[in-house]
């Protein structure tokens, strides 16, 4: 006999709607803070994410695709034994390892007090000698360095073969030798003996060493110089392998006696990024956080102001059926949806500044999948907690008084 | 709070010996019991009061009977401080008597949950207020609409409904206006149409004409008329004497009691 009150849940939803876009200016201003939090939490998660991201790809770049193999340091008066413990073919030992990109040897050459000069002529009125380090190298060294050329050729297997007595400069060298172009075939003299030079570097990405060194091959510092042994062999690998590579090359380079060499490899990865982004990550965290507390303040602020504002409507929903509990409802769930609206445009206008840096600063942007779907649930529960209270007000406005007031 | 429930023919017929002062006619005897599909007076109050708890408690409304019978249309009358509002109150189910029983078409409304008082509320009762009090920012059709909103009827045919009532009070032409642009008249037709649209047993007005000038206000009561003509049950505060007159049956109240109930002019139909 009875009718029970009911509200239901699509009323309940289109009241919701009719009410956020009754007053799109206002809606939008009420939901400011909220959209501006979640917004620069969204960023600052995605930022740190990108640039945490970024940190680690130049790890990986440079050094997680290095491994340098070296001699056991044996300390004095055993000097001879250890450089002999990697062979002259060692390039051609390690290339045939799987996840090998280059590699080759590099061994410094004593020259002994030996000046570099690039005229055949010693000129006594005016500097042309220079003390530059001789390092030799085998032809494998320029891409494991990822060497680039600023002009004409690195040396080659040929070279090395026939024991030519050619040189790549670093640019340093050339330029202290005043070796601008190798087209007319310039010839430097370490000591007395000539070289022809064929080629000179740009930069290298790895061992900067080179770039002030006038680079020789093996074979010929050897004959000319005596070089007695190899001092590191210069490992790319691609990306993953060089935990690989470190533990083969040692028995790849010197199967009888693999412990006197000594394998740089690089630091893990994974460690690496957690640090960066922990570091990153608390401090933005922490911005992101106390805009959100500003958001959910306003929401709280306006939508209060608004239960004050409507306490004609309370009492008229009051007349016409609705329950406490109906009232508090349509106001939880007016808030809600503004706090998710906020949280879906703060999670646009993120993702849209992550895009935005990182563009400008040529990054890739990274970010977290979970991130724009959880980021709206964010803004529902900042709706949720700052609704509740004026929620509980406006089901508490007594209707009597409430259809007194002016409408 | 929750009240004992009364069986209506418990009713003794000596009960109106405290409250009532003056009689212009017999008050109608207690009703009988409803029966079956019967269900009685529209309004049956016995004894109810209201009293609003202190420091000091004000007795705004004391121990009251009350019969409103089917196709009535009274007019409840007195000074402010009367008690006149906490009887409309009472009558609306939006207070609850602190003594005595309340039975809104044989439902004895003490005894109701609040869902069920809401929803009584909403298929029973229409209000039209001395405000109006229409959404602004809606259109008048759906603020037509909005009176079915907690109601536990059918949800499809809720616009033609709406549009049904506004027609009826004429304002068929001007569905998609907002209330801003309506006149007061107007305004309060739209709120006449709303508490129209579930159909209700008792129509309750507060100063409809309260804020309206004397020719918009007069075709607000022949709206009324109309109505009561169809067969409504009115009841309508006032302290104007005009807007009194209009009605079949006027209770006036003083100090929170009834001190005059007389029919005039046409009577019950």
């Amino acid at each position: 006999m009875a009718e029970r009150s009911r509200l239901s849940l699509r009323d309940l939803l289109s009241e919701t709607g009719v009410a956020l876009t009754a007053r799109p200016a206002r809606t939008v201003l009420t939901a400011l803070g909220t959209i501006l939090g979640v917004g620069a939490l969204v960023t600052t998660l995605g930022l740190a994410k990108t640039a945490g991201n970024q940190i680690v790809s130049r790890f990986n770049e440079l050094e997680a695709t290095e491994v340098v193999v070296s001699p056991q340091s044996t300390g004095f008066g055993d000097a001879s034994r250890s450089l002999n413990v990697i062979p002259w073919d060692a390039e051609g030992r390690i290339e045939r390892l799987n996840g090998v990109v280059a590699a080759g040897t590099v061994s410094a050459v004593d020259v002994g007090d030996k000046l570099a000069r690039s005229v055949p002529v010693v000129d006594p009125q005016g500097q042309t000698e220079f003390q530059i380090p001789v390092l030799a190298a085998s032809p494998g060294l320029f891409d494991a360095v990822r060497a680039r050329l600023f002009t004409g050729r690195f040396f080659d297997q040929g070279h090395e073969e026939r024991a030519d007595p050619v040189a790549v400069l670093g640019p340093a060298a050339a330029q202290r030798l005043n070796v601008t172009r190798v087209d007319n075939l310039p010839v430097i003299f370490v000591g007395d003996e000539a070289f022809a030079v064929v080629g000179i570097l740009a930069d290298t990405a790895r061992r900067p060493d080179l770039l002030g060194a006038i680079i020789v091959p093996n074979q010929v510092a050897r004959d000319r110089f005596n070089l007695a042994g190899v001092e590191a062999v210069q490992i790319d690998v691609a990306v993953g392998a060089a935990e690989l590579i470190g533990a083969q090359a040692p028995t790849a380079l010197a199967p009888n006696d693999p412990e006197q060499l000594r394998v740089a490899v690089p630091p893990s990865p994974r460690r690496v990024r957690s640090d960066v982004q922990d570091d990153v990550n608390a401090l933005f965290l922490a911005l992101g956080g106390v805009s959100l507390l500003v958001g959910a303040i306003g929401i709280a602020n306006v939508t209060l102001v608004s239960v004050l504002e409507r306490t004609g409507e309370i009492g008229l929903r009051r007349a016409l059926g609705a329950t406490r509990r109906h009232i508090a409802i349509q106001f939880l769930t007016e808030s809600v949806a503004l706090g998710a609206l906020a949280g879906v445009i703060g999670t646009s206008l993120g993702v849209l500044a992550v895009v935005a840096v990182s563009a400008t600063r040529e990054w890739s942007p990274v970010l977290d999948p979970w991130l724009p779907f959880a980021a709206p649930v964010l803004g529902a529960v900042i709706g949720l907690v700052a609704g509740t209270y004026p929620a509980w007000k406006a089901s508490s406005t007594e209707p009597i008084a409430a259809l007194r007031g002016v409408a | 709070m929750r009240l004992r429930r009364i069986r209506p023919e418990s009713i003794p017929d000596d009960d109106e010996d405290a409250t009532v002062e003056t009689w212009a006619v017999p008050p109608p005897m207690p009703p009988p019991a409803p029966v079956g599909d019967d269900p009685g007076p529209v309004v049956l109050l016995h004894q109810a009061g209201r009293t609003f708890p202190g420091p000091p408690p004000v007795e705004a409304l004391k121990p009251t009977d009350l019969v409103v019978e089917r196709g009535e249309y009274i007019a409840i009358v007195g000074p402010s401080g009367s008690g006149k509002s906490t009887l409309l109150h009472l009558l609306g189910l939006l207070d609850t008597p602190t003594t005595g029983s309340y039975h809104l078409d044989g439902i004895d409304t003490g005894t109701l949950s609040e869902p069920e008082r809401a929803g009584v509320r909403a298929a029973r009762i229409g209000f039209v207020f001395q405000a109006f009090h229409l959404l602004s920012y809606r259109s008048i059709v759906e603020n037509v609409m909005l009176a079915e909103l907690y109601h536990p009827g059918a949800r499809d045919r809720r616009r033609d409904r709406a549009v049904e009532a506004l027609v009826s009070v004429g304002l068929g032409h001007r569905l998609e206006a907002t209330p801003a642009t309506l006149s007061g008249g107007e305004r309060q037709r739209v709120a006449v149409a709303r508490a129209l649209v579930s159909d209700p047993s008792l129509l309750l007005a507060d100063e409809p004409t309260g804020n309206l000038d004397t020719a918009t206000g007069e075709q607000i009561l022949a709206l009324f008329d109309e109505l009561h003509d169809r067969g409504l049950t009115l009841a309508v505060i006032t302290h104007d004497d005009s807007v009194a007159a209009r009605a079949g049956r006027v209770v006036g109240l003083r100090d929170g009691q009834v001190t005059e109930d007389r029919r005039q002019g046409s009577a019950v139909r």
